[in-house]
């Protein structure tokens, strides 16, 4: 166990734990947009930048990745330099998704209200925090979709941007986003997702239209569960 | 395009069905068919248990991969700032031209795909043109038309 202080307030923690958890551990607020409880850190959305002090030196660093060490004397979550690069972290992300109501909502409250920079008309609402990319390798585990080409082009897609063998419907993706940028439709017995159309199965207790059938079937291979038993909907089992 | 199932099989097995080895193999296949088709690469990825994902986005990211098919020759204008300042648009602008395709494109006979690249490490031949392997230095128009025919008259 290290002591250090977190805003002048002393935080125990233990080495290697990173400086996020500490921090809502102790009920300081962090903003984040790239960090799930069930998905961990991947250190791409900057925002939960903290000033870190040592003995030698002041820094900033992503607190979702950063190790709490025995050098740690102090850290800052809302210091002057923390505003500023968060601002301008924010002022970027908002240049790229003018469209974001949740970066506009953030960016507000460092002042941001209008990009400096040029702002895209490409890039909707992603901000390439790829938690959607990790919630399907990691929580679904069909890897239907990816970070795919590089630079400015980057962007999410299914493989080929066609729809994908892989995809099974299950909008988790749409779930975590946190800007909403992902497409889902369901409408008359389809859903529409990743260029995929999927055949929505119906309830045979309630007739309501629940689940794409693909998504049942790979639950229904991977847990061993019959089919008739999934395709009555959570609310009637 | 067709793929053969079989030299896929040889290059997987080539890397001893190392999937750490995905790049390698999709080097391989690139030189082969000078791209990599769909199939090979949802047929390498398959076999490998690879999401097919994964192998794409391999193919987005990497310069030397391509998805569409390339030319014989890769012509790289070099950009870089000191071959911008010595003229390099006009040199790409010249091979535009005389070669009827833009930066990024392959020309009709596929004989060559046209690439800017920023800096090739030899400012001081500037402006700079790599065909495949090769140099050439202290570019200008007319030696553009001369480096064409070189490798036209190579066919
Ligand atoms: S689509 Fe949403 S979840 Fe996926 S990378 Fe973009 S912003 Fe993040
Ligand atoms: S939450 Fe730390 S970089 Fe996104
Ligand atoms: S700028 Fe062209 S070789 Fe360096």
């Amino acid at each position: 166990m290290v002591k250090f202080k977190i805003d002048n307030k002393v935080v125990e923690a233990k080495e290697g734990e990173y400086l996020l958890d500490v921090a809502r551990r102790y009920g300081f607020s962090i903003p984040t947009l790239c960090h799930h409880e069930a998905l961990g850190s991947d250190g791409r959305c900057r925002v939960c930048v903290v000033e870190v002090k040592t003995r030698w030196r002041k820094r900033i660093v992503t607190s979702c990745l950063f190790p709490v060490s025995k050098d740690i004397e102090e850290v800052y979550t809302a210091s002057e330099d923390v505003k500023l690069v968060r601002r301008t972290v924010l002022e970027l992300l908002l240049a790229r998704c003018p469209e974001s109501d949740v970066i506009r909502y953030m960016a507000a409250k460092y002042g941001i209200t209008e990009p400096r920079y040029k702002k895209d008309t490409d890039k909707g609402k992603c901000i390439l925090c790829n938690m959607c990319v990790r919630t399907c390798e990691n929580i679904v585990g069909v890897s239907a979709i990816g970070i795919i080409g590089k630079g400015p082009e980057k962007k999410i897609s299914p493989p080929f941007r066609e729809a994908s063998d892989a995809c099974i419907g299950c909008g988790a993706c749409v779930a975590v986003c946190p800007t909403g940028h992902i497409f889902m439709e369901d409408k008359d017995g389809i859903r529409l997702i990743w260029r995929k159309r999927f055949e929505l199965a119906v309830c045979p207790k309630c007739g309501r239209y629940h689940a794409p059938v693909e998504q049942l079937e790979f639950i229904s291979k991977k847990t061993n569960v019959p089919m008739e038993e999934l395709l009555v909907c959570t609310n009637c089992r | 395009m067709e793929t053969d199932r079989a030299k896929l099989d040889n290059t997987i097995a080539k890397y001893g069905n190392d999937r750490s080895l995905l790049l390698s193999m999709f080097q391989d296949i690139q030189r082969e068919y000078r791209y990599l088709p769909k199939e090979a690469i949802k047929y390498v990825c398959e076999k490998l248990n690879i999401p097919v994902v994964k192998g794409y986005e391999m193919a987005t990211f990497y310069k030397s991969l391509s998805l569409v098919p390339r030319g014989k020759h890769t012509i790289h204008v070099c950009m870089g700032t000191a071959c911008h300042l010595k003229g390099a648009p006009g040199v790409l602008e010249a091979f535009e031209r005389d070669l009827k395709v833009k930066r990024g494109g392959t020309t009709e006979d596929m004989l060559f795909t046209l690439e800017s690249v920023n800096c090739l490490g030899a400012c001081a031949l500037a402006p700079l043109v790599r065909v495949d392997e090769k140099d050439f230095g202290k570019v200008n128009q007319t030696s553009v038309k001369n480096i064409i025919d070189e490798y036209k008259r190579g066919e």
